[in-house]
């Protein structure tokens, strides 16, 4: 099972969700900005990270990339996407996934251990939790406010496309605590929070994060 | 105005220079001209007076810092030593560690956020430059009073700007300190460290060897930026057409920062260079002279070929502007089309701009006319050397013991401990920490608050690196030869409390104006306690930096020594966490406590100083160390009794995981004040009770079990205090004064 990940310039978790991904069984496929290969992965990941150091607006530059219009064009026909962060954010710019994040509430960067809850286990990345189970996972980033229109936000909800949402406080005003989304097919799917780093107990506060990796080799295994 | 050429200084050897507007002495000038036998040009002049000012040339405390070299222990741990960009250490399987501290003070108190942010970034490239990924920061931060205006102004931006470069970088911070005191304001202190890791073969030196080989500048193109301290000149030059006035503070770019440290892991993967230096203080003056000075011959340099950001700059401006973000590599010919392409792929800007001659001199040609003919160690490495005059301070004629009120019923005690830990320099620095990436990289095991930051740098054998950085400033007033010694065994104390066993020092000596002979006498004093120390622990001096200056009128800071510890751990994942993590566990003191309180944070709060430090026994420090170490997997939790004593211990690792403890102690107000060092506090399941009173009967540490974990209290003596409401008070601090 090959899973990419792509590094942009600026990217930062890039290593860690390689980890991520050869810890949960998979192969772990280094992919670059400025090609436009797949190199015959069959699902992505965006990682976190600054990509074009945040500059003008977070992933705003690389939607633009050589790599995102193959990724663009895959998603639109069911290929599996994670966007983590920054990754996140470079879905939205694309307008594979609707709404925007914008600076946190509290205007500072946040580094925090976050519970958050699973609220959709449908998503080829989220299979292996149960619904509404909670786990904990670092969030890191200085713009992790989900804000879209109130169309949009009924819809997301109608839809069940809720990923993630924050448990307790909300940390960063993001509307209805939303930490994470999906497109309408459920194959592209955004999170703020990062599980990549949130792999072993050792380094992260916990090993929940490592579900996100082997749900989508266990949704491979069984297309 | 013309381009002042060689030919032309030999011509005019009596035109006026602004040496001294340069910062440069009337005799240091005189031997300028002596050393090339007439004026220097306006370029070889800017480039001296940036070489030889005390930044760059350490000539106040060049005459003490040889203590670290003349003392020091023969090492084989040691790869590097001082002089490089960061020394090295082995730390086993092949791998190498390099870590260097640095000061950024008087930037950040002039611009908070890009002083701290370039700060961050200048010890990141220096890491680098040794061939290493940068794996980790820490930034010792020291300010003003909480409450005052000005902190209010300076700490936030301090703080945004260690995050904001640090984050973007991709590089986790796993610690520091943050500590408030009257003498800071006015100049705050902003030290970083960095540590990175490498295989042995992957070192990387300064030096340009092979006549012939390319000089290569890279990343990010020059600006008028961070010119600073040659403004003279550059108003010397000033023209209509060009812009007057440039900030003497470097504005950071961390996107570019962090694109060069890929662009350079692959350069340096590759096997593609000879030499490399990054561009800091003194910019190119500084790169060429010391890549040609620690060399084998000359270099020729065609300045014109400098990318620009700004075009109307001079080359004397060229030559000393600090843009960050650049690099100067000696690279092969051969190899120079390969170098290029990996430039292209991260879209690093590189030039060739001149190569290695087997001459002895380093020219400086800008559009064909030779403006700078020196040899490069006149300008690097054989700068001033001064014996400045000392003078035991007159404040130690005033000085009167601490005499402070000690909590003894239940509800004093209870006061006391919430009064301590929502003080500021005790109180819970999340606001502060929670602004730093500590995640990422993916190898953080221990970051703030624990007594040591603990990175994996092998994730199949788990060996790692544990860091930390201590001072004690106020010790070090008392004292500034037991200061530095204490600051130091703090430090590896630390490292062994987490598990780890000490390798090697940097050090981050910041102080008021060396031309004040108390601070002058406090300098001498620090590094021969520090030297002493290091000789006696077997430790190596690896590098570090001096900042003086650090002064307000006559009112200097407090003499602060900042020494960070590399310790090297086989296996992290036996690590030894702070925080009680269940209930039913025996608490110990191990070490004696004595009862001065001088220096104490419980005496600060009262205002008062004291009259004497600690002096510190090193022996027992050792074998404290030892025991730590060989009792290690005894531990269940450990934790060091420093700032705010036994008080301040207890309360940090109840609350790490909101398990409490019931203690009973005699003389129990100073018992929880006194700081007395050589102390650790440990909690052992009971099994293991018997096992730990043995082996520190065996190092001949002192092993008092004290109580039992468990519940949601902090229990002493009867005194109940709820978890919760020390929490609140802990936590309350720094969001009630920076919002």
């Amino acid at each position: 099972m090959r899973i990419g990940v792509v590094t942009f310039p600026g990217s930062l978790d890039d290593r860690s969700a390689l980890r991520a991904i050869e810890l949960a069984g998979g192969i772990p496929v280094p992919l670059f900005h400025g090609e436009n290969d797949l190199k015959e992965v069959q699902a992505v990941v965006l990682p976190g990270g600054f990509s074009y150091g945040d500059y003008l607006r977070c992933g705003a530059i690389s939607r633009f990339s050589p790599i995102m219009e193959s990724i663009i064009l895959a998603a639109e026909h069911g290929f599996p996407v994670l966007g983590i962060c920054n990754g996140f954010q470079i879905l939205c710019e694309s307008h594979l996934l609707p709404g925007a994040l914008t600076r946190n509430a509290d205007l500072h960067f946040i580094c925090k251990d976050q519970t958050v809850s699973v609220e959709n286990t449908k998503t080829p990345w989220t299979t292996e939790y149960t619904k509404g189970q909670e786990i904990v996972i670092p969030i890191k980033n200085g713009e992790g406010s989900f804000q879209c229109s109130d169309e949009t936000l009924a819809e997301l909800e109608a839809e069940g496309r809720i990923v993630l949402r924050y448990v307790g406080a909300n940390p960063n005003g993001s509307r209805n605590n939303i930490a994470g989304i999906s497109n309408k097919r459920g194959n592209v799917v955004g999170v703020m929070p990062h599980p990549e780093q949130s792999i072993e107990t050792l380094t992260g506060p916990s090993d929940d994060g490592l579900a996100f990796f082997t749900s989508i080799l266990k949704a491979m295994v069984s297309n | 105005m013309a381009l002042d050429t060689v030919a032309i200084a030999q011509a005019n050897p009596d035109s006026q220079q602004p040496y001294a507007e340069l910062g440069l002495k009337d005799d240091e000038y005189a031997s300028i001209k002596k050393i090339l036998g007439r004026r220097p040009t306006s370029s070889e002049l800017a480039m001296y007076s940036v070489m030889w000012s005390e930044h760059c040339s350490y000539k106040s405390s060049k005459a003490h810092l040889k203590q670290f070299g003349e003392k020091a222990v023969k090492s084989e741990a040691l790869l590097v030593g001082i002089g490089e960009n960061a020394g090295v250490v082995d730390v086993g399987q092949g791998y190498a560690v390099t870590f260097k501290i640095e000061s950024h003070n008087h930037p950040s108190f002039i611009e908070p956020y890009q002083g701290a942010a370039t700060g961050v970034g200048g010890i990141v490239r220096d890491i680098l430059t040794m061939g290493a990924r940068p794996i980790a920061v820490m930034d010792p931060l020291r300010f003003g009073p909480a409450d005052a205006p000005d902190t209010r102004r300076v700490l936030p931006g301090i703080v945004a700007g260690v995050g904001g470069y640090g984050n973007c970088l991709g590089v986790p911070n796993i610690g520091g300190e943050v500590v408030f005191d009257e003498t800071y304001a006015g100049n705050p202190l902003v030290n970083a460290l960095c540590v990175g890791v490498m295989r042995h073969e992957d070192i990387k030196l300064a030096k340009a060897h092979g006549a012939g080989n390319l000089v290569v500048l890279f990343g990010a193109k020059t600006g008028g930026d961070g010119i600073g301290g040659v403004s003279v000149l550059a108003s010397e030059t000033f023209n209509e057409a060009k812009p007057t006035k440039r900030p003497s503070v470097q504005v950071g770019d961390p996107f570019a920062e962090k694109v060069l440290i890929e662009c350079c892991l692959e350069i340096f993967h590759a096997d593609l260079v000879i030499g490399i230096q990054d561009l800091g203080g003194a910019g190119l003056s500084c790169a060429t002279s010391e890549l040609a000075s620690a060399g084998s011959g000359g270099m020729n340099i065609q300045l014109e070929k400098v990318p620009l950001r700004d075009p109307s700059l001079s080359p004397e401006e060229i030559l000393m502007s600090e843009s960050q973000e650049r690099m100067c590599a000696i690279v092969e010919p051969s190899k120079i089309k390969t170098f290029m392409k990996i430039c292209k792929k991260w879209d690093v800007t590189a030039t060739v701009i001149g190569e290695v001659t087997d001459g002895t001199h380093l020219n400086i040609t800008f559009n064909g006319e030779l403006i700078v003919d020196v040899p490069p160690r006149t300008v690097a490495h054989d700068g001033p050397v001064y014996n400045r005059p000392m003078a035991k301070p007159k404040y130690f004629d005033s000085l009167i013991p601490a005499v402070v009120p000690l909590p003894s019923t239940p509800e004093e005690i209870k006061a006391a401990v919430i009064k301590l830990m929502a003080s500021p320099n005790l109180a819970d620095k999340s606001w502060v920490t929670s602004q730093y990436d500590r995640y990422v990289q993916g190898n953080t095991v221990l970051s703030q608050p624990e007594d040591s930051g603990l990175v994996r740098i092998d994730a199949q054998t788990n060996l790692g690196v544990a860091i930390s950085t201590d001072a004690n400033a106020r010790w070090s007033y008392l004292n500034p030869y037991e200061g530095a010694k204490l600051a130091l065994a703090e430090s590896c104390r630390n490292i062994a409390t987490s598990g780890a066993k000490p390798l090697a020092i940097t050090n981050c000596l910041n102080f008021g104006s060396p031309e004040d002979p108390e601070v002058m006498w406090q300098f001498a004093e620090t590094v021969r306690g520090l030297a002493d120390a290091c000789l006696e622990l077997g430790l190596p001096v690896t590098g570090g930096n001096v900042s003086f200056y650090n002064q307000t009128g006559t009112v200097a800071i407090l003499p602060t020594p900042v020494i960070g510890v590399l310790g090297v751990m086989q296996d992290v994942t036996q690590r030894t966490p702070m925080g009680i993590g269940s209930a039913g566990l025996d608490i110990y003191v191990l070490g004696a406590a004595d009862e001065n309180l001088s220096g104490s944070e419980w005496a600060h709060i009262h205002g008062a100083m004291g009259d004497h430090a600690p002096i510190l026994n090193l022996a027992t420090e050792q074998r404290l160390i030892a025991l730590l170490l060989e009792g290690q997997p005894l531990f269940d939790a450990a934790h060091d009794i420093s700032n705010g004593g036994l008080a301040a211990t207890l309360s940090e690792m109840a609350l790490r995981h909101k398990i409490g403890a019931t203690v009973t102690l005699e003389n129990v107000g100073m018992q929880l004040m006194v700081e007395t060092p050589g102390r650790v506090v440990v909690a052992v399941t009971e099994v293991n009770n018997s096992a730990l009173v043995a082996l520190a009967a065996k190092h001949n540490i002192p092993a008092a079990k004290i109580g039992t974990t468990g519940g949601t209290h902090l229990v002493i003596n009867g005194s109940d205090l709820s978890l919760a409401e020390l929490a609140a008070a802990h936590e309350a601090t720094f969001p009630k004064l920076f919002g």
